[in-house]
């Protein structure tokens, strides 16, 4: 973290951000499977978690790895795993178990093309539905996607807090382009990130019950060996944790955990404004893409085009409100996209015909380039 | 009889609704019971011990007990223990699976965590086809028996769980039976005191599911085949090959030792923090 009091600029890929974002988040254990263009981020941690008293491990494959990811959170630890989409696959029937069983993880996908083995060194953007519907029922989920390599730092960060804050797996969600690209960060010092801890119960270990709902919708969590001996279970459970079948007892639970997210909405959503405030034709994109829109933004004013960007950090829970705020009185709005169109179909349906949604959607192996928005935004 | 239920009793959850899930004269009471025994004999704390399971009527064991409980998903109870061994090493982790568990959905894992050698407790309850989910066959029907979905016969071979523990590099590997109740309470016993990867393969049966398929009678009829059938592994050398045939070895298969992981990693840490931050 370099030297106190004298911040060093330092040369980052994205991957090694996110490391870094881990490490400032209080993540202590990781475990991984090695797969392209993710690699890195088991690589630098096998190297600098034992150095803080952490655990890193290579499984036998990424099912294995997110087990051993919620083991590790039930234990106690800040827990993460990092793979690409056919881990992110492999990963989905225990990433549903973390939701149902409210355990704390983060899970970064760093996306490249698809579907199936695909295009394993490329970029793209096809996994967005899979990081919402991916893990089978209906469960709530939070996404955060970063577009550079200081956001790879901080949406890690955020993750973590997150994902601690309402017992849930988070998703960031990169791509190969942020992943691979190397750029000067300032990071924070260790003391002026804000790093957030799962609540853990006080009251005696004979009153505690494990899945009472609280005015937060976050029962605190006990820690496998603290004394507050309790059952885990992907079952639908009622509130001592147990197996339940019964329908007064399975609703609430599932209205509960969905709440619990709805409920902290407005502390979730993560939207980054680009001249939108005079802006009449808006950009809404996320990851790489972002930084593409942001340099056509500006070359397209510079050719009197009144355009901004709305990136989106959060992207699921949708964003809703702040994207039907900024879409409002817009003339057209352009989602670009490294898929076939998978968050303009959000924009659409929050949209309800107020402004023109247009898609720009890339699938061919490359990335969304800032000349492709530009001629596009010109061209309105 | 008093003192045994007393003692289960010290051990059962007491807010949890019973009666249980498994049928009558099943023989996942006795394992649970004898590994009950053998923790209270070793005098662990209900708070260092946890019991992990995945899917099937085995995955419903730990739900019983009053200890630190985690029932995961099919096949995959082994990698979450993993993650509670090493991110608290204090605690005593004891992972219940069930044949097609461990060794179908899950076999990767299994033979993984024995090439590692976590210091794991893993207890494998043989019946010889899936249970819960009515009758299909698993890795461990035996060829020509009949399963749901072997109507006509079983032509796959059975996996020997033991010997796939010892060649996998089990530290401790013991089989035994839901019969022989005391050799099993034994065999529980050293797995647990074993530093590493330690397993028992128990062998019982589902007189509801396969026995009735395959002809062999109720629960006490099954108990009596694993009677007849078992062989301790002290006396397989006094038998000829003629008698071993169709039989199974019972006792201690492995008991080695070999460096532990969490103790390898404390040293890799230690060895990590004399190297400058990259």
């Amino acid at each position: 973290m370099g030297k106190k009091g004298k911040k060093k600029p330092r040369l980052l890929q994205g991957n090694e951000a996110i490391v870094e974002g881990a490490l400032a988040a209080g993540c202590s254990f990781f475990a991984g499977y090695p797969i392209t263009p993710a690699s890195e981020i088991s690589e630098i941690l096998a190297y600098r978690l034992p150095q803080v008293g952490g655990t890193f491990i290579q499984m036998e494959d990424e099912i294995a790895s997110i087990g051993a990811v919620i083991g590790a959170s039930l234990a106690g630890a800040k827990s993460m795993t990092a793979t690409s989409g056919p881990g992110f696959s492999l990963m989905q029937e225990n990433l549903g178990f973390a939701c149902v069983a409210e355990v704390p993880c983060v899970i970064v996908n760093v996306m490249r093309g698809g579907p199936s083995t695909g295009l394993p060194t490329n970029p793209s953007q096809g996994d967005v539905m899979q990081s919402r519907w991916g893990t089978h029922g209906d469960h709530p989920i939070i996404v955060l996607a970063p577009s550079s390599v200081h956001d790879s730092f901080e949406v890690t960060v955020k993750a973590f807090n997150f994902s601690e804050r309402y017992r849930t797996p988070v998703i960031v969600l990169s791509d190969e382009v942020v992943a691979h690209t190397r750029e000067t960060v300032m990071l924070p010092e260790p003391d002026e990130v804000e790093v957030l801890d799962r609540i853990k119960p006080t009251m005696p270990p004979e009153w505690y019950i494990p899945y009472e709902d609280t005015s937060r919708g976050v029962p605190p969590m006990g820690i496998f060996g603290d004394g507050y001996r309790y059952h885990v279970t992907g079952l639908i459970h009622d509130i001592r944790g147990f197996p339940t079948a019964r329908a007064d007892e399975i609703e609430p639970f599932m209205k509960r955990i969905h709440r619990k997210i709805s409920q902290h909405f407005h502390d979730i959503q993560i939207v980054k404004h680009f001249l939108t405030e005079d802006a009449e034709v808006l950009v809404i994109a996320y990851g790489s893409v972002a930084r593409s829109a942001k340099r056509a933004v500006l070359d397209a004013r510079e050719m009197g085009v009144k355009a901004g960007l709305l990136q989106l950090v959060t992207l699921y829970p949708f964003p809703r409100t702040d994207v039907v705020e900024a879409i409002r009185n817009m003339r057209v709005v352009l989602v670009p996209e490294m898929n076939m169109g998978q968050i303009s179909r959000e924009v659409k349906r929050v949209n309800e015909g107020m402004s023109r949604v247009a898609t720009l959607n890339r699938i061919d192996g490359g990335m969304i380039t800032p000349q492709q928005i530009y001629e596009w935004l010109i061209k309105e | 009889m008093a003192e045994i239920t007393k003692l289960v009793h010290k051990y059962l959850r007491h807010d949890k609704k019973f009666p249980h899930v498994w049928c009558p004269g099943c023989g996942n009471g006795i394992v649970l019971g004898a590994m009950i025994r053998a923790i209270d004999r070793l005098g662990y704390s209900k708070d260092e011990i946890v019991m992990v399971s995945g899917i099937g009527c085995s995955g419903r064991l730990p739900v019983y007990v009053d200890f630190n409980t985690l029932h995961t998903t099919h096949g995959r109870a082994l990698t979450f223990a993993t993650g509670i061994k090493l991110a608290k090493p204090e605690l005593k982790v004891i992972v219940v699976m069930g044949d097609g568990d461990a060794t179908a959905i899950g076999g990767n894992h299994f033979i993984h965590a024995a090439r590692r050698n976590i210091n794991l407790t893993a207890i494998i309850i043989n019946n010889n086809i899936y249970g819960m989910t009515g009758g299909q066959y698993s890795p461990t029907t035996p060829y020509g028996m009949k399963a749901t979905t072997a109507p006509y016969r079983h032509i796959e071979h059975a996996f020997n769980i033991a010997e796939l523990a010892v060649t996998a590099g089990a530290v401790f590997v013991g089989r035994g039976t839901v019969y022989h109740a005391r050799l099993l309470d034994k065999l529980i016993e050293k797995a647990l005191q074993k530093r590493g990867f330690g397993v028992v393969e128990v062998i019982t049966h589902c007189h509801t599911q396969y026995g009735r398929r395959n002809r062999m009678g109720d629960a006490v009829a099954m108990m009596n085949w694993q009677k007849e059938h078992a062989v301790r592994i002290e006396r397989v050398g006094d038998l000829s090959e003629e008698e071993l045939k169709d039989r199974f070895t019972i006792g201690v298969l492995a008991d080695r030792d070999l460096p532990v992981y969490t103790e390898q990693y404390d040293l890799v840490r230690q060895q990590a923090r004399e190297l400058p931050h990259r």
